[in-house]
């Protein structure tokens, strides 16, 4: 057992130190798979304090790879949570003045239950058994957390990429829960092309020996070649051609001259190797599946009889969407089609695009644009949620 | 996408058009002057559709509920009479199908609400007459050949398409170069000579 521990990528996943709100058999989370899971648990973090009318609650949902820990430093890499540059006391979204809740989604690898987490039928890590978890599952945990916290209607709920799937099917689902919705640099389903990119991450995480076809903490060992190559390829989807030739161009690696063998030669392959290894280091390579899987599933258009206006029918949420110009994993045409049913559907929506070079993962920069949109924005859903200046 | 260099002096004049309350489409919302105006003033309902990205984000940066989208594009994606009023200000010459933009706006508003430059205005019409050149005025400082206004018309102009797109003109006012009211009393001919800028407002 003390081995099996130790092969697990960190400590953080059956007693995570983060909060942890566990649901016990009389309360099952209902899962798309058509199972449903038991007893499980979420861990999130919370940020700010929740007024005494709980109209200041912002949920934030967090993408593939992410984890509650928005805005503290995260325990297992030690750096800066991943959206401090947002959030924070006296940030643009002002835990002084929000409550704001993040968790660990189902099928994650912090806490919430997931692929490693310890299956209390067998004592092992669940691995292939947790059923498959999709976007909607995820939601559906979350908001049994916002229960937990007697929190009727969130004033907002924001997230980019899977985390803007996240806020989609929000306020799809619970549109009288929602007051105000941001999904950034997202789309109402995953495209063809995105389920290929990850179908490539699949396949070389499972392609690896010490994959074990899931089992892997119960050998000890622990696919991180493949986990990495997954890494790396997905990397260069976040971000863009031209944000690659402007960082590294064909710069050379610590070396004066092309060495005529298979090293890292040029800057942006040592860049890439870099990120694989310090992936797996925080990442459960089949909670890796599990995500990719639940993107890939999302199709809110395809819920609605093929309409996604349908899907925000009489909604009164109020929408600002932002994408951004290099972004080629989830493109300004996605965002247009979900502004066009918003649209349809005669919502209140807003939406901005941002000119930058910096692809898909703009969102969790340092962009001044996006941020004072979303200041705007916030600004004015607080005002007419009576939540003062 | 507001394209002359006028005072916007049609501002106030639309928005005293406006009921408190209206749900209100402003079609070429610019830099969210009126919408902004119509929320401070009538607690409006508010939403923009703007051409420049560098608007639409200002206006959001504001607070303002507006998108990037073009009015002879767009408007398809709205559902009939989603609004009370649509607005479409100062830009109805510059569209690509002024006739299928103004059906559009009759269909998604219970009224729509259109202000343009008129075409007919003695100033234009003195350039022509005398200097034998396209008008370049104050207000429509463009030349021929880079002026984003396509489709410019008369106030007569106007009030013949009205008719054709069976759409009621239940009120209308000309401004003068100062941006006064022209008398109700007066003629069409008056308007079209007199008139620098009209707002109609329309039903269908």
């Amino acid at each position: 057992m003390a081995a099996l521990r130790a092969a697990r990528t960190n400590n953080e996943v059956d007693n995570p130190s983060s909060l942890v709100l566990r649901f016990g058999p009389d309360k099952p989370l209902k899962l798309d798979a058509g199972t449903v899971l038991s007893p499980f648990q979420i861990a999130y973090q919370t940020y700010g304090v929740l007024n005494d009318a709980r109209s200041n609650a912002i949920l934030v949902c967090h993408a593939l790879t992410g984890d509650q820990h928005v805005a503290n430093t995260n325990p297992v890499t030690g750096k800066p949570g991943w959206w401090e540059v947002l959030i924070g006391p006296g940030k643009i979204i002002d835990t002084n003045r929000f409550f704001v809740i993040c968790s660990n989604v189902i099928g994650g690898c912090l806490g919430s239950t997931g692929p490693a987490s310890t299956n209390p039928a067998t004592g092992k890590p669940y691995g292939l058994d947790l059923p498959v978890i999709t976007i909607r599952d995820m939601v559906r945990a979350q908001q049994m957390l916002v229960d937990h916290f007697g929190i009727e209607k969130l004033f907002c709920v924001l997230g980019g990429s899977m985390g803007g799937m996240q806020v989609l099917q929000w306020a799809s689902s619970y549109p009288e829960r929602v007051f105000s919705a941001l999904p950034i640099a997202t789309g109402a389903r995953h495209s063809s092309q995105n389920i290929a990119f990850h179908e490539v991450g699949r396949q070389a995480v499972m392609a690896d020996p010490d994959w074990h076809g899931g089992k892997y903490f119960e050998h000890g060992k622990r696919p991180e070649k493949g986990l990495a190559v997954a890494r790396m390829a997905a990397h260069i989807t976040y971000l863009s051609e031209a944000a690659l030739h402007r960082k590294f161009g064909r710069n050379l690696q610590d070396r004066e001259a092309l060495t005529f063998g298979f090293d890292a030669d040029f800057q942006i392959e040592s860049y890439l190797r870099h990120q694989g290894m310090t992936f797996v280091d925080r990442f459960d390579a089949n909670s890796y599946l599990y995500m990719t899987r639940s993107m890939d599933y999302f199709d809110l258009a395809a819920d609605h009889g093929g309409r996604l206006a349908d899907a925000f029918a009489g909604t009164k949420t109020r929408f600002c969407l932002v994408s951004f110009t290099s972004d080629w994993l989830f493109p300004t045409e996605e965002s247009r089609s979900i502004v066009h049913a918003l649209n349809a559907a005669g919502a209140s929506v807003s939406f901005v695009e941002i000119e930058t070079d910096r692809g898909h993962d703009a969102f969790l920069l340092d962009e001044p644009e996006l941020f004072a949109a979303i200041n705007g924005f916030i600004g004015s859903a607080a005002r007419a949620r009576g939540l003062g200046a | 996408m507001s394209v002359n260099g006028s005072q916007r002096v049609d501002l106030e004049v639309v928005a005293n058009l406006i009921p408190p309350q209206s749900r209100v489409l402003d079609v070429g919302s610019g830099d969210g002057s009126l919408l902004e105006l119509l929320q401070e003033t009538k607690q409006v309902d508010g939403r923009g559709l703007e051409l420049s990205q560098r608007g639409v984000n200002e206006c959001v940066a504001r607070g303002l509920s507006v998108i990037q989208g073009d009015a002879d594009k767009d408007l398809e994606f709205y559902p009939d009479k989603g609004f009370d009023f649509v607005v479409l200000s100062q830009t109805l010459q510059a569209t690509r199908n002024p006739k299928l933009v103004l059906d559009e706006l009759l269909r998604i508003g219970n009224r729509a609400i259109v202000s343009f430059p008129n075409f007919g205005h003695w100033r234009v019409r003195l350039s022509l007459f005398v200097k034998g050149r396209m008008p370049v005025t104050k207000d429509l400082p463009y030349s021929w050949y880079d002026t984003p206004n396509i489709h410019f018309c008369t106030i007569r102009d106007f009030v013949n398409l009205c008719e054709e797109l069976g759409a009621t003109v239940e009120k209308a006012t000309a401004l003068d170069a100062n941006g006064q009211k022209i008398g109700l009393s007066m003629p069409w001919w008056f308007w079209n000579f007199f008139g620098q800028q009209a707002v109609f407002l329309l039903k269908r």
